[in-house]
C-alpha cells in the first residue's frame, strides 16, 4: 500500500536538527500562560488579557459539531517553545538549520523575485524579517506579532481580540492565552500596498502547538493582498494548530487574504478567522485547505458598513484519513451589503470534505445580496462530500442566490482522457485541477503552480 | 492492422456485440452502419478499451498483438485514436492541457501550441475554443471539429469516429471530410455512421453493415448509397 502523497512527503516531509533556547514544559496552566507572558515582556494588559482568555478556555466545552476533535490531548503539548535568542535582520544571520529549511522550502528563491517583504515564522518567534524599503517609506507597517506588540502598543490595544473575543470559542480562547508569532500588518490611510505581503510558516518541533496571531488594519482607502503558505515536516504525534486572524477593513479600503493551508497529515488545524468591513470596503479571503489531518475554519466576514462586500473563495481537498470541514461566514449588518461565497471540495482516497457556511442578514440590510455556490467532487466511492449552508434572512427585499452540485468523477470522463492516451492518474489530475480552477485563477502565479502541482502528486499517489 | 476474431461484447448481462470477425487493413477507409442500437458504438468502445465494454469472449489484435487486457491509455500509445459521438465538456481543462499531457515529453510545448494553432486554423475552428474549457459550449459541430484536431496531433495510425455527422451541419461536415482526405495517408479510418452523409464527401473502401450486433453484410461504396436509398431493411432482406 503506497500512502496517499508519498512524492510530497519525500519532498517537504524532513525535520532539521533542533536547537532551542527555551522550550515550556508540557501541557498548560496558569504558570506556563504567565511565564510566556514574561519571556516576552509583555503590558501588563495582555498578562491579564492572556490568564482570563485561560479561564475561558478552561471552562469552554470542546464544539459538539464539525470534525471529530476527540483525540487532541491538550496535556500532551508544548505551549512556548523559543528557538533562538533574538531576531535577526538579515538572511545571513539566520542560524545554519533554519536557513537550510527556508532554502528548501524555496522562501529566499521566492523573495528575490516577488516579495515585498517575508516575515517568516520558525515555531513560535519570528526569526527572519525583512522588510522593503518601499513598505516603510509608504509607512506601512508589517511585522510580527510580538514586535507589534513592544512598538505599536496602542494600536494593538485598540484592536487586538476585538473581533475575535477569547470568549468566541474554545480555540480562540486557547489561542488568545498562549498566542506567539503571527503577523502584525498596519496600512496607513489612502496607501496601496502593490506586492502581496507573504509569511511562511512552519511547524518543527513534534507535539508542539503554533498559536500564531494575526492583526491586519487597512486604513480608510488603504489596499494589501497578504498571502499564507504554510509546509510542515510529517510527525507520527499530533500536532494542534489553532491561529487566530482579525482584520480591520476600514472604509473604502480593500484587503485580499489567501491561504494555502498545506500542514502533514497529523496537523488538526482550527483557526478563527473574521474580518471586518466598514462602508464600501472589500474584504475578499481566498481560502485553499489541501493538508492536514483536520481542519476546521470558516472565514468570516462582518459586513457593518453600507455597501461593503465580502468574499470567500475556497478550495479543501480531503485524502485519507483528512477531514475538511471548511465553509464561510457573512453576516450583512448594513444596507446593501453584498456577499460571495464560492467554495470547491475535492474527497479522495476516504477523505471527507465538509462545507459548513452561514450567511445571516440582520433586520435593516436592505438590498443586500448573497450568492453562495458550492460543488463537491467525489474521487471514488469511499470518500465523502458534506453541506451544510445555514441562511438566517431577517429582513426583506434582498436577493439570495444558491447552488450546490454533488459530482463523482465519472468514468465516462476518465475513459474520454485515458482513451487519448492519458494515465488514469493524469486525467484525475486534469479533471480536478479543472474543477478548482476559477478559484485557482485567484491565487497568484507561484501558488497556483505549486497548488496545481500538489493535486497532481496528491492523484498520482493513489492506490490502482 | 486490426483484427477482431470471434469478439463478443456484454454491457451488464446484455449482449451487444455477437461473434464479429472482420480484419481492417492499414491504409483504408471503412464505414460502419447500421440502425440504431445495432452495436456501432459498443464496437468503437470495445476497440478503444472502455471498461464498460469488455470482450466477452474474442481476440482483438493490433498488427499482431493482442490487446484485449490493455488499458486505453495503453491501447493510445500503440495508435488506436477515439473520436467521440458525444465529446463530454470537461471544465477546466483545455484541448492544449489535454495534449501536452498525452504526449509527455514527446513535443516541445512551443511547437504543440504552434501546431495546435494551424491545425485550428486549417480546421476553421474559432481560435477561442482552444482556450476554453474543452468542449464547453460549442456547438456539435464544433465539438467534433476539436476531436479531429485531437487526432491530427496526436497522429494514429487507427482513427475511430463515431457518429462524426451527428448534430453537425453540412459546412463543418466538409471541412471535417477534407481534413480527414488530406490526412489519410497511411492510416485506418473506421467511420461510424447512421446516415450516408460523410460517405458523400470521403470515399469508403469498404461498407460493413451491423443488424442487432451482428455483422451481416460487407460491400463496396455503393452498399452505402443503396442504404440510402432503399433503407436498412430492404437491402438485408
Amino acid at each position: 500500500m503506497q500512502q496517499s502523497n508519498l512524492d510530497f512527503e519525500y519532498k517537504f516531509g524532513f525535520s532539521m536538527p533542533q536547537k532551542y533556547t527555551f522550550k515550556s514544559k508540557k501541557g498548560l496552566d496558569e504558570g506556563v500562560v504567565k511565564m510566556i507572558s514574561q519571556m516576552k515582556k509583555e503590558p501588563v494588559w495582555m498578562t491579564e488579557f492572556r490568564l482570563k482568555a485561560y479561564g475561558i478556555f478552561k471552562k469552554k466545552p470542546m464544539p459538539d459539531w464539525g470534525a471529530d476533535l476527540s483525540k487532541i490531548n491538550f496535556d500532551s503539548m508544548y505551549y512556548y517553545i523559543k528557538p533562538t535568542d533574538k531576531q535577526v535582520n538579515s538572511w545571513e544571520d539566520l542560524p545554519a538549520e533554519i536557513k537550510n529549511t527556508y532554502d528548501r522550502i524555496g522562501v529566499p528563491e521566492a523573495e528575490k523575485k516577488f516579495l515585498a517583504g517575508v516575515s517568516a515564522q520558525y515555531e513560535s518567534e519570528v526569526v527572519y524579517e525583512s522588510i522593503n524599503k518601499e513598505l516603510n517609506k509608504q509607512g506601512v507597517l508589517f511585522c510580527d506579532m510580538d514586535t507589534g506588540l513592544k512598538k505599536y502598543p496602542h494600536l494593538v490595544k485598540k484592536y487586538f481580540g476585538t473581533l475575535i473575543p477569547p470568549h468566541d470559542n474554545k480555540f480562540a480562547a486557547l489561542n488568545s492565552a498562549t498566542w506567539s508569532g503571527g503577523s502584525f500588518v498596519y496600512i496607513p490611510k489612502g496607501v496601496k500596498v502593490k506586492m502581496p505581503l507573504q509569511a511562511y510558516f512552519r511547524i518543527n518541533a513534534e507535539r508542539f502547538g503554533q498559536f500564531e496571531r494575526t492583526l491586519i488594519i487597512a486604513e480608510e482607502g488603504a489596499y494589501v493582498h497578504y498571502i499564507e503558505g504554510c509546509t510542515a515536516p510529517i510527525y507520527t504525534t499530533q500536532s494542534l494548530h489553532s491561529a487566530v486572524v482579525e482584520i480591520f477593513v476600514h472604509k473604502n479600503a480593500r484587503v485580499r487574504y489567501t491561504t494555502v493551508q498545506n500542514w502533514s497529515n497529523n496537523v488538526y488545524n482550527l483557526v478563527t478567522k473574521r474580518a471586518r468591513a466598514d462602508e464600501n470596503a472589500i474584504m475578499e479571503w481566498v481560502d485553499c485547505n489541501i493538508g492536514s489531518k483536520v481542519t476546521m475554519k470558516y472565514p468570516s466576514v462582518y459586513l457593518y458598513g453600507e455597501g461593503a462586500r465580502g468574499e470567500v473563495l475556497s478550495i479543501a481537498y480531503a485524502g485519507k484519513n483528512q477531514h475538511q470541514d471548511a465553509g464561510a461566514k457573512m453576516l450583512h449588518f448594513a444596507p446593501r451589503t453584498s456577499s460571495r461565497i464560492i467554495s470547491k471540495s475535492i474527497s479522495k482516497a476516504g477523505g471527507r470534505t465538509s462545507y459548513r457556511g452561514l450567511v445571516q442578514i440582520m433586520p435593516g440590510a436592505k438590498k443586500s445580496s448573497v450568492y453562495v455556490s458550492c460543488d463537491a467532487l467525489i474521487l471514488d466511492e469511499k470518500s465523502r462530500s458534506d453541506t451544510y449552508p445555514y441562511m438566517k434572512i431577517k429582513q426583506n427585499d434582498v436577493s439570495i442566490q444558491h447552488e450546490a452540485t454533488v459530482e463523482k468523477l465519472g468514468e465516462e470522463k476518465l475513459f474520454y482522457l485515458t482513451s487519448k492516451g492519458i494515465s488514469k492518474s493524469d486525467a484525475e489530475g486534469l479533471l480536478v485541477n479543472g474543477f478548482i480552477d476559477p478559484v485557482v485563477k485567484e491565487i497568484p502565479l507561484e501558488y497556483s503552480i505549486e497548488l496545481n502541482r500538489l493535486i497532481n502528486l496528491e492523484m498520482s499517489g493513489s492506490v490502482g | 492492422m486490426l483484427q477482431l476474431k470471434k469478439v463478443s461484447v456484454k454491457v451488464g448481462k446484455k449482449e451487444i456485440l455477437k461473434d464479429f470477425n472482420f480484419e481492417f487493413e492499414k491504409g483504408k477507409v471503412y464505414a460502419v452502419m447500421g440502425p440504431n442500437g445495432s452495436g456501432k458504438s459498443t464496437l468503437a468502445y470495445a476497440i478503444a478499451g472502455h471498461p464498460a465494454y469488455k470482450l466477452d469472449v474474442g481476440s482483438l489484435k493490433l498488427d499482431g498483438k493482442e490487446i484485449r487486457d490493455k488499458k486505453p491509455e495503453e491501447r493510445a500509445k500503440m495508435g488506436i485514436f477515439l473520436s467521440f459521438q458525444n465529446p463530454l465538456s470537461l471544465s477546466g481543462v483545455t484541448v492544449f492541457q489535454l495534449l501536452r499531457i498525452a504526449l509527455g515529453k514527446k513535443k516541445d510545448p512551443l511547437e504543440l501550441k504552434n501546431e495546435v494553432e494551424t491545425t485550428a486554423r486549417r480546421l476553421k475552428i474559432n481560435p477561442e475554443l482552444i482556450s476554453r474549457s474543452l468542449n464547453d459550449g460549442a456547438s456539435g459541430g464544433e465539438k467534433k471539429k476539436l476531436e479531429m484536431l485531437q487526432a491530427a496531433i496526436l497522429d494514429p495510425k487507427l482513427v475511430i469516429f463515431d457518429e462524426i455527422d451527428t448534430g453537425v451541419d453540412v459546412d463543418a461536415l466538409k471541412t471535417i471530410a477534407e481534413f480527414m482526405d488530406g490526412n489519410k495517408k497511411g492510416k485506418t479510418f473506421i467511420v461510424i455512421t447512421h446516415y450516408n452523409r460523410i460517405l458523400h464527401y470521403i470515399k469508403p473502401d469498404k461498407v460493413l453493415v451491423l443488424m442487432e450486433g451482428k455483422l451481416v453484410k460487407v460491400g463496396g461504396a455503393k452498399l452505402a448509397e443503396e442504404i440510402e436509398k432503399k433503407g436498412y431493411e430492404k437491402v438485408m432482406s
